[in-house]
């Protein structure tokens, strides 16, 4: 198609100006945007009332089409399983042998435990949510990882509080609006979680790789000690997180450690909880340190 | 005459007897469309991975190619910043690549002024690839080299999903010159 006739200034003075000005228009447009990049890539969070805002509006909708997710979830892993069911069925039963006799197990853990602990008189924190939400959407079209929680600043959720599903963790709230949050999910690329190994002590950082799983990577290098199905918890480090939420299973090993899948997928959950940080006073102190004191090195 | 043929005196978009098309219409729904593909994050896909293509961006150049001259050249500026308030990516970046995408396409057009879907489909797909490219490298996460392969499932998904939306455009465009303004 030739371009309309609109389009072709010719010798009309006019037209001419006209198509100047756009075109004018148009740079400062691309400049105005990268003077907004530039600020934004400086000061992350100089906008974030602007996109709460937003988020405010769009959120009511969001919250209806979730609603319906979990249930198609469901079904079409319903059709799926029919064609796994003999093979699976066979795994299962193997699973559930052996799940019964690591249940006595634990139960008996469990007893002495709480045998110990009141012998050294500690109290169980109470872990209470601190809001119960729905997650909405994410940003799948972009590199970052960032979710839309149903709940906001209304229903006392703050900056950097824990979300956790039944099944793990999922991430930290970013940015609060009054009635929805943004959530750093663990495979942004931008998340580092302190993690240990469930059965030992081997402590890594679980950092997102923004393709779905996530890299561990050891604190204290030496030969890898990791096997293929190790679980790793969070560690508590850092005061956010309580220690035992589960948040990786090891895939694949490389040099330096793992690579992780998460054991929380955030696609499959429905309701996550929100929690107050572990440590509030710990995680104070540490977001205070640059100013006040050397960083310890 | 309406015995003979009952549309002889209408076009595509309905009779052209005492019938005009709405300005709001003819107007709005381009406008509407682009803003609509740019909620996309809302949409109940939580995703662990970057995996659908920008509905918004690719909108716009369906709109840009299809309709060359109905988006004014700044229209990249507020379309661009309503995406940044959900795309997630650091604000701003958007509405640089929109406005300069907006520019791109016009170059490419004084360049190539007869074209066809091929070549249409072909400037989406560049301008898509360098999309995606640069606002993985702006997105304000620190992205080693070995994790940029991770855009190409979604730039793979978005080429191929450009003539699909290319038509989607195409049906909106006849709703947006539908005659349904009453004359008199």
């Amino acid at each position: 198609m030739a371009l309309p006739v609109g389009r072709r200034s010719g010798n009309n003075r006019k037209a001419q100006f006209g198509l100047f000005a756009g075109y004018l228009a148009a740079i400062l447009g691309a400049l105005f945007g990268a003077a907004l990049l530039i600020v934004s890539l400086v000061r992350p969070d100089a906008f974030a009332g602007l996109r709460a805002m937003a988020g405010d509006v769009v959120a009511p909708a969001g919250e209806a089409g979730a609603a319906g997710r979990s249930g198609s979830w469901s079904f079409l892993e319903a059709i799926a399983g029919y064609y796994r069911a003999g093979s699976r069925n066979a795994v299962l039963e193997r699973e559930v042998e052996v799940a019964r006799v690591e249940r006595a197990r634990m139960q008996a853990l469990e007893q002495e435990n709480r045998r110990l602990r009141a012998i050294l008189r500690l109290r169980d924190s109470e872990d209470r949510p601190v809001a119960v939400g729905r997650l909405i959407g994410s940003t799948a079209s972009s590199t970052r990882r960032i979710a839309y929680l149903s709940v906001g600043a209304r229903d006392g959720v703050r900056p950097s509080m824990p979300v956790s599903s039944p099944l793990g963790l999922v991430g930290r709230v970013l940015e609060v609006g009054a009635g929805s949050s943004r959530v750093l999910l663990l495979t942004d690329a931008e998340s580092m979680i302190p993690v240990r190994r469930a059965t030992d002590d081997v402590v890594a950082f679980a950092e997102g790789r923004s393709d779905g799983s996530l890299r561990l990577r050891l604190v204290s290098l030496g030969i890898n000690p990791l096997k293929k199905g190790d679980v790793f918890v969070t560690s508590g480090a850092g005061g956010i997180f309580r220690p035992g939420i589960a948040v990786a299973v090891v895939s694949e090993l490389t040099r330096d450690g793992a690579i992780g899948h998460l054991l929380s997928n955030p696609a499959a959950t429905d309701y996550v909880t929100v929690e107050a940080p572990w440590q509030p006073e710990a995680v104070a102190m540490l977001q205070q340190a640059p100013q006040s004191a050397p960083p310890a090195r | 005459m309406e015995s003979l043929n009952p549309r002889a005196r209408s076009d595509r978009y309905g009779s052209r007897i005492n019938r005009a098309q709405s300005p709001l219409l003819a107007i709005g729904v381009p406008w509407l469309s682009i803003l609509l593909g740019s909620l996309t994050p809302w949409l109940p896909i939580v995703a662990s991975a970057p995996v659908l293509p920008p509905i918004g961006f690719l909108m716009l150049l369906a709109w840009r190619l299809l309709r060359p001259g109905l988006l004014p050249l700044w229209a990249g500026l507020p379309l661009g910043m309503f995406d940044d308030l959900f795309s997630g990516q650091p604000f701003g970046s958007a509405t640089l690549l929109f406005a300069l995408a907006l520019i791109a396409t016009e170059l490419i057009e004084l360049r190539f002024p007869w074209r066809t879907f091929l070549l249409d489909w072909l400037t989406a797909a560049a301008l898509t690839a360098g999309y995606l490219l640069v606002a993985a490298l702006v997105s304000g996460a620190a992205l080693a080299r070995f994790q940029l392969p991770v855009i190409v499932p979604q730039l793979v998904l978005s080429v191929m999903l450009f003539p699909l939306i290319a038509r989607m455009v195409a049906q909106l465009d006849r709703l947006r010159l539908m005659r349904v303004r009453r004359l008199g």
